[in-house]
């Protein structure tokens, strides 16, 4: 543990609500998302959420700081959710879509030239997206993202928000979702690649 | 026969996220770019996953409701009151 995580737990045990209540805000978008990849809904996420700060209130003096405050918290939710997810009768899905070992691709495939001596390069190449100006034209493109990642497979919805919503490292993502690197890399691309087909300028239909 | 023909654009795509993450391998990486060096194309394809990704980042979820976080600070009160 780092001293920032140190200074956190010892002020979480004397009671500190002003810390208490900064780990709530910093830590509450990556415990819904992480929350969801078990459980059936929103709703039950954020019971989920309450329940594992409960948890924390009653269990910091037990913590033994072998691992981060981070992980420790995320693995008490994690655990909670997977209860609960079970008790849902939610039987973890694995579609096809969220298996990072099914073959699935980036592009369309019929975006690229089949035969000749160009086969596989562009048949009608990308056009450059650049950022818009305009304010309500960035509005309407990230609703467009939060619905996209709000219906991927559960798996690449968690993988592409915790990396590049909340901003975690590989190896924390890996971590929680329990998964290997290179399986944490395949769900990335495929939901950021979901993301720009939805949501581009090249609308070209593939992805899923 | 060439050993290592050049990469096309169909393989390409599907490595972008290994290319960002740093996780290709040399030599793979180096075909990777000089393929990007040649096709206007992947240079654009590029450059909408860089876009994408940083759309994505300006994400934002909501601040915790007070119904949510009253609740925790009052548990949070109590237990320190008992303990003390």
């Amino acid at each position: 543990m780092d001293d920032d995580e140190r200074d956190v737990v010892a002020a979480l045990r004397r009671g500190d609500e002003a810390t208490f209540r900064r780990l709530i805000e910093r830590y509450r978008p990556g415990m819904l998302w992480l929350a969801r990849r078990y459980v059936r809904d929103r709703a039950t996420a954020e019971e989920v959420v309450q329940e594992t700060w409960l948890a924390v209130i009653q269990g910091i003096d037990r913590f033994e700081e072998r691992s981060s405050f981070k992980t420790w918290l995320f693995r008490i939710l994690a655990n909670r959710a997977k209860t609960r997810g079970q008790r849902e009768g939610r039987s973890v899905p694995f579609s096809a879509l969220d298996d990072p070992d099914s073959e699935q691709h980036a592009v369309d495939p019929d975006r690229f030239l089949s035969s000749g001596p160009r086969a596989g390069w562009w048949s009608s190449p990308p056009a450059p997206w650049g950022i818009p100006e305009d304010h309500l034209a960035i509005r309407e493109l990230l609703d467009c993202i939060r619905m996209t990642i709000d219906d991927l497979p559960p798996r690449q919805r968690t993988v592409i928000a915790l990396r590049d919503i909340d901003g975690w490292s590989a190896d924390e993502v890996s971590d929680a979702l329990e998964i290997s690197d290179g399986n944490q890399r395949v769900l990335l691309h495929r939901a950021r690649s979901k993301v720009r087909t939805t949501c581009g300028p090249d609308d070209d239909g593939s992805g899923a | 026969m060439r050993l290592r023909r050049d990469l096309t654009c169909r393989e390409l795509v599907e490595l972008v996220t290994d290319y960002f993450e740093g996780a290709l391998p040399a030599r793979v990486r180096r075909r990777f770019e000089r393929h990007i060096g040649k096709c206007d194309g992947c240079t654009a394809y590029l450059e909408q996953m860089r876009v994408t990704i940083e759309l994505t980042s300006r994400l934002r979820t909501e601040d915790v409701p007070s119904e949510a976080l009253e609740p925790l600070l009052v548990a949070f009160r109590d237990w320190h009151a008992d303990g003390a």
